[in-house]
């Protein structure tokens, strides 16, 4: 058995900010050995192997994942890389075919989202997170009201739901002056904002990040990758979905490669680079020497982009 | 509300009654009557469309299910209290099987329960025929049926009735008025209603913070048969007859009503006030044109414009608080 699951408070203490405390590097192809995760916490979150078919469409085959609170995994791959896959076994919508999970170091399978998110699992997806003809606090706590008395006279407590809901938000660095302003109103950033702030506020351990940034803006971007460190600083175990390295490289405390169903490689970040898995996510290696001829091209211009995203979302409030 | 004013105040000035009734008693209790009769519907359809559904069964279900008090009490001459219990069970039926089959099936609830219309329709037409020997028309002829009196007294009775009003208002418009603030307090502060909005805004997004989205809907076609059981219970008691085909027609009214109120056809968005708003501009425009001496023929011309109206301003209004920033 792996190690007893530890408790996982004195997170801010392994977050991102030294990844060298990061658990030794498994490649791909080897993770479905001992799950010996070296010092530290257990992970929040451990994906052994896990395969799934649709008939005899390989969408996932033997891909293994730790996740860390404090800490933000991405899961880097092309359209068809089989990351949705990948978030369904996740978040209970699907059932792998083989390989197991172990959450804070127990066996789990989920019968259905419910119950992932009954443990702490939340998934916020891409376009499907919010209702935007609803006020931000019905959104905030949709599914999970306050209420107050009881018997037919049991209602929500609105102010209270305000009051939390603006707490939170302010959490997030977002001032939400009119509690009523509905959700359509808010900017594509702050409405990932919403959903992330949610997904904290009701105890979400680990929280599943589908694409948050792939419909947005340069800008917008940056202002969710803000909140993607919030919920890390906040001691959350977050999983980045993404096909865009950019994004990934900053806030990422380690990248999962995914091609085709199968795993290109797991690198902590001081072991990788924003080229690196540029290149990886191109082609990998049958397209080695074209990745080395876009490299000389394109690096200095990367790495520039890199260090001001990096500069960006280090930079508090 | 600004809308209702200036209907109310078209009418006061297109008066041409004697006496100038509109304003006076006879006016109001003539338009409040009108428009509870379509409003204690109206709210709890508007709730369904904000909940993202529509339910055109719910005019016939007004005219069936005063058929089926009328069978009870007057053929079958069950106590009157028993035969709303029935009514209300039969209802609630109703609302399920709307519900379910339109979750189940994911069909478009408007050709489910345009189906749902239908079949009631030709079912209670022909029921009615059968069972009552070729006449469309039950009457109560028992001289005192057990507990009609008293049902009368709750449902089909009358209020301030005086010398200048000897008719006095309908106990209608009471339970209009209780619906509507039974509408607007569970769409704005229960956690049902947060569960309406969400169900008709995004039922996705919904679903994925885990609103039972199938549950509320269900719950929603309950509430409009329900509400249109009140009216046959009430047009029943208080005429002690029920004819077929009553109610054909009125899907409509309610959801003129819920679209004048400013819910939207899409679902999502609406109040119950709105609604019930609606219902009291369709009885002014009803009972208007009779006082401003106008043909009643020019009714339906003047819904449709006012229906025109109000699904811009509405239209404008949904734009607007969408993309209000960006």
């Amino acid at each position: 058995m792996s190690e007893p699951p530890t408790n996982t408070k004195e997170t801010t203490a392994m977050s991102g900010e030294n990844p060298e405390s990061a658990p030794a590097v498994h490649t791909g192809r080897s993770a479905a050995t001992s799950p010996t995760t070296t010092d530290g916490p257990a992970p929040a979150l451990e994906v052994r192997s896990v395969s799934k078919y649709f008939g005899s469409v390989n969408a996932l085959e033997d891909v293994s994942l730790d996740v860390h609170a404090g800490q933000v995994t991405c899961v880097l791959g092309d359209n068809g890389a089989g990351k949705s896959t990948l978030i369904k076994i996740l978040s209970g919508v699907h059932t792998p075919d083989s390989g197991e999970m172990l959450f804070d170091g127990d066996p789990v399978t989920f019968a259905g989202p419910r119950e992932a998110r009954a443990h702490g699992i939340a998934t916020v997806f891409q376009d499907l997170a919010t209702v935007p003809l609803m006020s931000v606090w019905r959104n905030f706590f949709l599914g999970n009201e306050p209420t107050r008395g009881r018997g037919p006279l049991q209602r929500m407590d609105i102010k209270q739901a305000q009051r939390v809901m603006r707490e939170e938000m302010a959490k997030m660095g977002i001032d939400v002056r009119d509690p009523n302003q509905t959700v359509g109103t808010l900017s594509g950033g702050e409405r990932q904002a919403v959903a992330i702030a949610r997904a904290v506020y009701f105890g979400a351990k680990v929280l599943i990040l589908d694409e948050p940034t792939s419909a947005l803006g340069v800008r917008q971007s940056g202002i969710v990758l803000k909140y993607v460190i919030q919920a890390r600083e906040l001691g959350r175990a977050v999983i980045f979905i993404t096909h865009n390295p950019h994004h990934a490289y900053p806030v990422g405390d380690r990248f999962v490669l995914l091609k085709r169903g199968r795993m290109l490689g797991s690198y902590a970040k001081s072991d990788t680079s924003i080229a690196k898995l540029t290149s990886l996510m191109a082609g990998g290696a049958e397209l080695e020497e074209l990745s080395h001829e876009l490299q000389r091209a394109v690096d200095p211009s990367v790495k520039e982009v890199a260090k001001e995203l990096a500069a960006e979302v280090k930079t508090p409030g | 509300m600004l809308a209702a004013i200036v209907v109310f105040l078209l009418f006061a000035i297109t008066d041409s009654s004697a006496n100038h009734l509109w304003l006076k008693q006879t006016g109001v209790a003539a338009w409040t009557t009108q428009a509870a009769f379509f409003g204690i519907v109206a709210v709890p359809v508007g709730l369904l469309m904000i909940g993202g559904e529509f339910d055109l069964s719910a005019g016939v279900m007004t005219g069936v299910t005063a058929i089926v008090m009328a069978l009870l009490v007057g053929k079958w001459h069950v106590n009157t209290w028993i035969a709303i219990l029935i009514t209300i069970a039969f209802a609630t039926a109703i609302g399920l099987i709307n519900g379910y089959i339109v979750v189940l099936t994911k069909l478009p609830s408007f050709i489910v329960t345009l189906a749902t219309f239908f079949i009631l329709r030709g079912a209670s037409t022909g029921g009615v025929l059968l069972l009552n020997s070729g006449s469309t028309q039950i009457t109560v002829t028992t001289a005192h049926p057990a507990g009609l009196s008293s049902a009368k007294s709750i449902f089909g009775s009358s209020f301030f009735s005086s010398g200048s009003l000897p008719s006095g208002y309908s106990t209608a418009i009471l339970w209009f008025i209780a619906v509507t603030i039974v509408g607007t307090w569970v769409l704005s502060r229960t956690t049902f209603g947060n569960w309406i909005f969400a169900a008709g805004g995004d039922q996705n997004a919904a679903r994925n913070v885990g609103v039972p989205v199938n549950r509320t809907k269900v719950l929603l076609f309950v509430s409009t048969a329900l509400a249109a059981a009140l009216v046959g219970i009430i047009s029943f008691t208080q005429a002690s007859s029920a004819v077929s085909e009553q109610g054909v027609g009125y899907e409509f009214f309610y959801i003129i009503a819920a679209v004048v109120g400013g819910c939207l056809l899409t679902g999502g968005y609406g109040s119950a006030i709105g609604a019930a708003l609606g219902a009291c501009i369709i009885g002014m425009a009803f009972e208007g044109v009779i006082y401003a001496g106008w043909d009643s023929s020019w009714d339906f011309a003047f819904l449709g414009v006012i229906l025109f109206l109000a699904v811009v301003v509405n239209t404008l209004i949904y734009r607007r608080a969408l993309k209000a920033r960006r």
